[in-house]
């Protein structure tokens, strides 16, 4: 039984040129618990994925077909209300940059507790408290004194260890994470990533999280879904897919890790870049920079299709084996 | 906090030295103190006497040392005019200039505050749309016109409302007086604070509105959506808080212009304030009279900056007081 | 950068002008004013400046349509008997010229402080930002005021008349030179962080030309923005200035001059001596800001992306 079920989602931009299509049916499951990766370039649709689940796209985007399943209801036909309530929640969001993620006028107990208050009718004091529980369960120090501090007096990792404790602080069954550590230092980056792993394992909730960064989904995930102009390519266990990669672009996008490379000699790069949402070519949208193209990919789209976990859109791979 | 205002004050101090300066500089320059006191058949010999038993053929810097000392004890001078002390009569018109702006921020908050929020969070709706149309138009009138075209539509068409002075007024605190708290005051009042409210209200309204919609964009407001809280909490505590803070700023710029116009307005209703009382005295030469206008407007000035920075730095707590953001 | 009819009408703001009526409208009523009041001592039927033309016996008629009109005066004669067609196209000429020249003026000024500023930065940077501060917090309309009144009690109204023109232009063209120079500053900063400028400096310009000929086209857009809100600012303190009596003298009058005058026959019944300025005056500042609305639409990035 899955938490979370996303069918034939689409959504659409209507621009002065014309609508643009930034999800093109996009089917995916997640079961409770699991932890699921979104890799792709800029653009590739990870981040409308993400925003789609809970309704915030930002305008003039809208999700034009499709149905998003949780917990017994459509979240994509639900009112104000219904998805008030699960926002926060049942489901919770980290978004990338900390800084830009909390509100600086606002101290750090208020950003908290109002999410807790929202949703639940919680005297003040208590909510304080469940708050430094969270606090503490980030590995923040001092979570007591944190309370009455602003958010520019912390620095960027903690920061996005209190970002992580708001979205955990109504005990959500799913995070979805939007490349919560790009904007990071290095160092920090690994850190959090642990923290976000082991408090997924510890406490049972489910993660989407949503990355360019493939050395990141590596180290987090147990699934991982590729993402290329608006729909998903391949798709199948973290480690499999990353190790033996199905789809001529994911190949490229391993191949081109420097780690591949031999020191000394050229980068490995997919040549030509994506297209942009509105110049999408026919056929398979890839197919002017894959070098196993052949006269089928320009006009037949290739279905996302396989055996048990691996899936893979590309008319060269045919049915693939566990 | 404490040494914040210890360098404002400093700042403050030498600000009001400057204007002093300019001040003494321009009496100096403008009419003859003598020929208001004496009359013209005095002969020259005891011309010259008179000059140098007032101080008037000393050297600059002493007339000018002269000039701060008697002004700290609050003696700027005597009006030619009035043939009173020149900051009596101030005192005297000050009143009248703070009830009018009283009234005008009155109308001022009332209506850019809820209207400028409205258009930030449905640009599209009509009402935002005509909000922002008569906005321009509000901008584009100068402030002496629309007091003009008040007067001309209430006072001689209709004749519903009065078309100058302040009418009753009554006397707080023994010497405050006001005409905030008589219906004749208020029926005098209401012209001219809307005439001094219609040029800075638009500007409020544009403002608001624009910082309100860039803070809608921001990344932490979308937080705020998906942390689910309530649309009113997310727009009236998230969002507008942060948008004050460059309403505060810009606000306080606004006060400076707000002196220059109740010039105008108080001209156009024959509003017996500072700034009638200023220009009537431009008109008759009455330098003491000038030069003490321009030391209070000046202090007026210096505290409402300071004031107003204070605010901010309450309201923004990313700026320690001491004047630098941390 | 080569300029052609073709790629006019071809570029974004040529084709947001053309849908926006209001942004057209605008432009042609503005157009229609300068252009009148351009040729305002050849279309103009009387000459409101010569003290001899007029007769006090023809004052107080009113416009061509009321009753009491006479043939002469199309909209009517003011108090002293002058022709309120003529001294209103004058008068919107002198408006309009005080604008441009005071705008002229902080801009020639501003900029080049404002570029020197920028791009030499340190101490000069923090010298010439101190005082654009200082300058900034008082109202250029209560400098105004002051500068006015005491050069009109000092030099005598009749020297005054000769150079009130000159006076007021200077006055407010020195007292906004901040607005401009702030804007081209925060353009410079912002351009010298931009990897081209390096580059050019390591080819070996020298840095006025690195400032003319690479960083000032980059400044154009936010400077013509500022611009027409500059102009429609310069005439409203100039005709709060005459307003007041410390503008242009009767003699030679603006549109708030002219409103001046008018202003105490409103309540005898000779609404058309102020409110025919007034409404010359409103039309031309409310042209001006709202080609200066669309234009820092059509000029912002942000929105056509």
């Amino acid at each position: 039984m899955s938490l979370l079920q996303v069918n034939n989602l689409e959504v659409e931009f209507p621009l002065l040129s014309g609508k643009v299509k930034a999800l093109k049916d996009i089917s995916f499951s997640l079961d409770k618990g699991e932890r699921i990766g979104i890799v792709g370039e800029s653009g590739a649709g990870k981040s409308v994925t993400a925003f789609a689940i809970l309704n915030l796209i930002s305008k003039p985007g809208r999700i034009t077909n499709g149905s998003i399943w949780f917990d017994g209801a459509n979240l994509a036909d639900m009112d104000r209300d219904q998805i008030r309530n699960i926002r926060g929640n049942k489901i919770s969001m980290i978004f990338q940059d900390p800084m830009m993620t909390l509100n600086p006028v606002l101290t750090i107990s208020t950003q908290m507790v109002e999410c807790l208050q929202a949703h639940r009718n919680l005297p003040e004091a208590e909510a304080k408290k469940i708050a430094v529980e969270k606090l503490r369960a980030v590995q923040i120090p001092a979570p007591e004194t944190r309370l009455d501090q602003y958010p520019h007096e912390l620095s960027g990792g903690m920061r996005q260890r209190v970002v992580i404790a708001i979205a955990l602080i109504s005990d959500p069954a799913l995070i979805i994470a939007d490349e919560p550590t790009t904007a990071l230092d290095v160092t920090i980056q690994a850190e959090i990533l642990q923290l976000l792993l082991e408090l997924c394992v510890n406490f049972n909730v489910g993660l989407i999280l949503i990355t360019h960064d493939l050395g990141v989904v590596s180290q987090v995930t147990q699934r991982t879904l590729v993402m290329y102009a608006g729909s998903i390519i391949e798709q199948g266990p973290t480690r499999e897919l990353i190790s033996s990669p199905l789809h001529p672009y994911t190949q490229g996008l391993i191949g081109a890790l420097p780690e591949q490379t031999t020191p000394g000699s050229r980068l490995n790069q997919i040549p030509g870049v994506m297209p942009s949402l509105q110049d999408i070519p026919e056929g398979c949208a890839f197919h002017p920079r894959c070098t196993l193209a052949v006269a089928k990919c320009q006009h037949q789209i290739p279905e996302l299709k396989g055996k048990t976990s691996r899936l893979c859109a590309c008319h060269l791979v045919d049915d693939v084996d566990a | 906090m404490f040494a914040f205002l210890l360098r404002r004050f400093g700042q403050a101090v030498i600000v009001m030295l400057v204007i002093s300066l300019l001040s003494f500089s321009i009496q100096d320059q403008l009419g003859d103190p003598l020929r208001e006191l004496v009359g013209q058949s005095v002969s020259e010999e005891i011309r010259e006497q008179l000059r140098d038993k007032m101080g008037l053929n000393d050297p600059y810097l002493v007339q000018y040392w002269r000039f701060l000392k008697n002004a700290l004890q609050g003696d700027l001078g005597t009006s030619y005019f009035f043939k009173r002390p020149a900051l009596d009569v101030i005192l005297d018109k000050l009143p009248a200039t703070i009830d009018l702006v009283i009234a005008a921020t009155f109308w001022i908050l009332l209506f850019s505050i809820p209207v400028g929020i409205f258009a930030a969070i449905h640009p599209d709706h009509w009402f935002s749309k005509l909000a922002l149309s008569l906005s321009i138009l509000g901008i584009s009138i100068p402030v002496f016109l629309t007091a003009i075209f008040l007067i001309y539509l209430f006072a001689v068409e209709l004749g519903w409302l009065p078309s100058y002075g302040r009418g009753d007024t009554i006397t707080l605190f023994s010497t405050w007086k006001t005409s905030l708290l008589t219906l004749d005051g208020l029926s005098h009042i209401l012209l001219p604070s809307i005439s001094l409210a219609s040029v800075i209200l638009p500007l409020f309204v544009r403002l608001i509105r624009s910082e309100m919609m860039e803070v809608l964009e921001s990344e932490y407001i979308r937080f705020a959506w998906a942390k689910g809280l309530r649309r009113r909490r997310i727009w009236f505590l998230h969002s507008f808080k942060n948008t004050l803070l460059p309403v505060i700023t810009v606000g306080g710029v606004q006060i400076g212009i707000m002196v220059a116009y109740t010039i105008l307005t108080e001209t156009v209703f024959q509003w017996p304030g500072m700034g009638f009382m200023f220009l009537e005295a431009i008109n008759r030469v009455d330098t003491p009279l000038i030069v003490a206008y321009l030391i209070v407007v000046g202090l007026i000035f210096v505290v409402t900056n300071t004031v107003v920075d204070i605010i901010y730095g309450l309201v923004n707590p990313t700026v320690t007081l001491v004047g630098r953001p941390t | 950068m080569n300029f052609s009819l073709e790629r006019m009408r071809r570029s974004p703001v040529y084709y947001s002008f053309i849908n926006n009526k209001v942004a057209m409208v605008s432009a042609a009523i503005l157009s229609t004013l300068l252009l009148v009041s351009i040729l305002a001592p050849f279309i103009a039927p009387y000459d409101p400046w010569d003290q001899t033309a007029f007769d006090i016996m023809d004052s107080e008629y009113p416009p061509i349509g009321s009753s009491g009109a006479d043939d002469r005066f199309l909209l009517g004669t003011d108090d002293m008997g002058r022709d309120m067609l003529s001294t209103i196209l004058y008068g919107t000429g002198i408006s309009i010229a005080i604008g441009i020249f005071a705008t002229i003026l902080q801009a020639f000024m501003g900029i080049s402080i404002g570029l020197v500023s920028g791009y030499f930065g340190s101490r000069l940077d923090s010298f010439l930002m101190r005082i654009a501060d200082i300058q900034l917090s008082f109202t250029t309309l209560m400098v105004a005021i002051i500068i006015l009144a005491v050069f009109q009690a000092a030099v005598g109204l009749n020297s005054y008349e000769r150079y009130a023109l000159l006076m007021i232009v200077l006055v407010i063209g020195i007292a906004e030179w901040p607005q401009y120079a702030r804007t081209v500053r925060a353009c410079v900063l912002a351009e010298k962080k931009k990897e081209y400028v390096d580059a050019v400096k390591v080819i070996g310009l020298r840095p006025m030309r690195i400032l003319y000929r690479h960083i000032l086209p980059n400044t154009f857009s936010p400077l013509l923005v500022i611009s027409t809100v500059q102009v429609a600012n310069a005439i409203i303190t100039e005709a709060g200035l005459s307003f007041l009596g410390l503008g242009m003298p009767i003699t030679k009058p603006s549109l708030g001059s002219l409103i001046r005058n008018g202003f105490d026959y409103i309540f005898s019944g000779s609404w058309w001596i102020t409110f025919l300025p007034a409404l010359v005056l409103i039309v031309l500042i409310l042209t001006i800001n709202l080609l200066g609305d669309w234009l820092r639409d059509v000029l912002n990035p942000k929105i056509y992306k």
